[in-house]
């Protein structure tokens, strides 16, 4: 399997905070990587320099490398619009916009041009599909997105994703404003996944990592502490942090 | 202990019966002018009342249709002046210029012109547009009037556009989205109601006015349909016939005040609707 993204000696700071230190991995194509870690070590930071979310706020500042298909995403004059078309996110919290859930998964779709009619329709019923979401909301297409449970809210927020086809998916802590049912909908729908998209999810729940990744990185105050395969991080970790972490001795 | 406990019931009691009598004493002064604006104005309508411009001065009859248009005009125009600027510079404060510098200058100056006095506004207006262009005009009263509304329709604007979650934004860009098209399509859709409801509270603040139109649409006797002469308005009206002699002009002024005072209160009522709506 080849790798889709290399990270090389990436650092990271908020204004004179260093949030990232020397991070060097890199992810498998088309498979899912958790990265865990407690509160506050930088997983999100991590994850939201790969779409250079990090960007729409001033002070912000990045080293290194990130390359995408070995390309570097931190070069100066990089078209921003491109990458996140290539590089979609879902967030912690469930952000359909305020417009109908077809306008929801269309809006991503017109960005990219799409303008026929039949297209669009067609688009937004395979991303439903590919959601699961599509059986549940199918008769109300054209009502307002946040008449939706949470649970279908961000399932509608991942096939707005998808529907532009990007090549990799990044996920926030996607379950966390869940309960327990949509949360194994939302894993299943994970898995699914995969075998279009490189997937990587920042998590807390341990259980989840476990469940849904083939690999994990366990970062910590903002370094990598352990990078492997999830059987081995979970079983056999080689850093005595990382075993202290996912026995549950802290975090 | 007893006592203490009496002592606490009794300040209980005195706090209650003074703040609900405040209350009330604030409260009975706006029924009694609406009971008198009610009783007073409903007499003076009719169908003249509506379709006839002034009768000249001693003869009774004729009506207000060209102070009615003259403040339709004019607060349309304001609008049209006031709002496309106010709800930009709003923008700007919340998706542009946020923490920065500017933003927070736009604001301060923003909250003075609030309280700005509004016939400070009708004599500054009077200063660069009735003087220099040689009259009164609705154009110079419809500017004055969207002077008041700007900074309104600023801060409203602004308020209702951060109450968009950044979250929101942040998915929209995540999508490859440019800016400007995540607040025009996905951030304005976001804020529409409360932006609206701003607009028409500002609508009716500024359709009340009297003193800066003094200066700078003035008055008129007659149908007006050219927008740089002397235009009639309501209040305008209302405030030459009440200090008339005539006891026809005083009967006018009240249905007048009528007619302003319904459409302002109706304004409001459907304003707090929407906002219910948003919330519910």
């Amino acid at each position: 399997m080849k790798d889709k993204f290399t990270i090389k000696n990436l650092n990271f700071w908020y204004g004179d905070k260093h949030a990232l230190k020397g991070i060097n991995l890199s992810m498998k194509e088309r498979e899912v990587t958790a990265l865990i870690g407690p509160s506050g070590c930088g997983k999100t930071t991590f994850l939201r320099c790969m779409n250079r979310m990090h960007d729409l706020y001033p002070g912000n500042r990045y080293e290194g490398e990130i390359l995408l298909d070995g390309k570097n995403l931190l070069e100066k004059g990089l078209d921003l619009i491109k990458l996140r078309s290539r590089v979609g996110m879902v967030f912690q919290k469930p952000t359909p916009f305020p417009m109908s859930m077809y306008d929801n998964i269309a809006f991503g779709l017109k960005l990219m041009g799409v303008k026929s009619k039949s297209e669009l329709t067609s688009r937004v019923e395979k991303a439903l599909k590919d959601s699961a979401l599509w059986e549940e909301i199918k008769d109300r297409l054209h009502e307002p997105a946040l008449s939706l449970s949470g649970g279908q809210q961000q399932r509608l927020c991942i096939a707005r994703a998808v529907a532009v086809e990007p090549d990799v998916i990044l996920m926030d802590e996607p379950c966390s404003a869940l309960d327990p049912v949509a949360t194994a909908k939302i894993e299943d729908l994970i898995t699914d996944l995969k075998q279009n998209y490189t997937v990587v999810i920042v998590t807390h729940n341990m259980q989840q990592a476990a469940r849904v990744s083939q690999y994990t990185g366990f970062f910590m105050l903002g370094e990598v502490i352990e990078f492997d395969t999830t059987e081995k991080i979970f079983t056999a970790p080689a850093n005595k942090l990382t075993e202290d972490y996912i026995t549950g001795r802290f975090g | 202990m007893r006592l203490h406990y009496q002592k606490r019931k009794l300040a209980n009691y005195v706090a209650l019966t003074v703040s609900v009598g405040s209350a009330a004493f604030g409260i009975i002064f706006l029924f009694w002018i609406l009971k008198d604006v009610f009783t007073f104005g409903f007499a003076a309508l009719n169908v003249d009342f509506f379709t006839q411009v002034s009768a000249p001065p001693g003869e009774s009859g004729g009506g207000m249709a060209h102070a009615i248009l003259g403040t339709l005009t004019i607060t349309v125009l304001a609008t049209a002046f006031g709002v496309p600027a106010g709800i930009l510079a709003g923008t700007y404060l919340s998706e542009y210029g946020r923490k920065s510098k500017t933003a927070s200058v736009v604001r301060f100056v923003s909250d003075i012109l609030v309280s700005a006095p509004s016939i400070v506004i009708g004599v500054f207006v009077y200063a660069i547009l009735v003087k220099p262009f040689g009259g009164f005009s609705a154009i110079a009263g419809a500017v004055a009037l969207a002077i008041i509304m700007l900074p309104v329709v600023v801060r409203t604007a602004e308020e209702m556009l951060k109450l968009v979650p950044d979250a929101t934004r942040e998915a929209a860009l995540a999508l490859g989205a440019p800016h400007w098209k995540v607040t025009v399509s996905v951030v304005y859709r976001g804020a529409l109601r409360g932006i609206v409801t701003g607009i028409m509270l500002a609508v009716a603040r500024v359709s009340g006015e009297t003193a800066p139109l003094l200066f700078t649409s003035f008055n008129n006797s007659f149908w007006n349909f050219n927008l740089t002469e002397p235009t009639a308005t309501l209040t305008v009206t209302i405030f030459n016939y009440a200090m008339g002699p005539y006891e026809d002009w005083h009967q006018m002024a009240w249905g007048a005040a009528l007619l302003i005072t319904a459409t302002v209160l109706l304004v409001t009522i459907i304003s707090r609707i929407i906002v219910r709506g948003r919330a519910g």
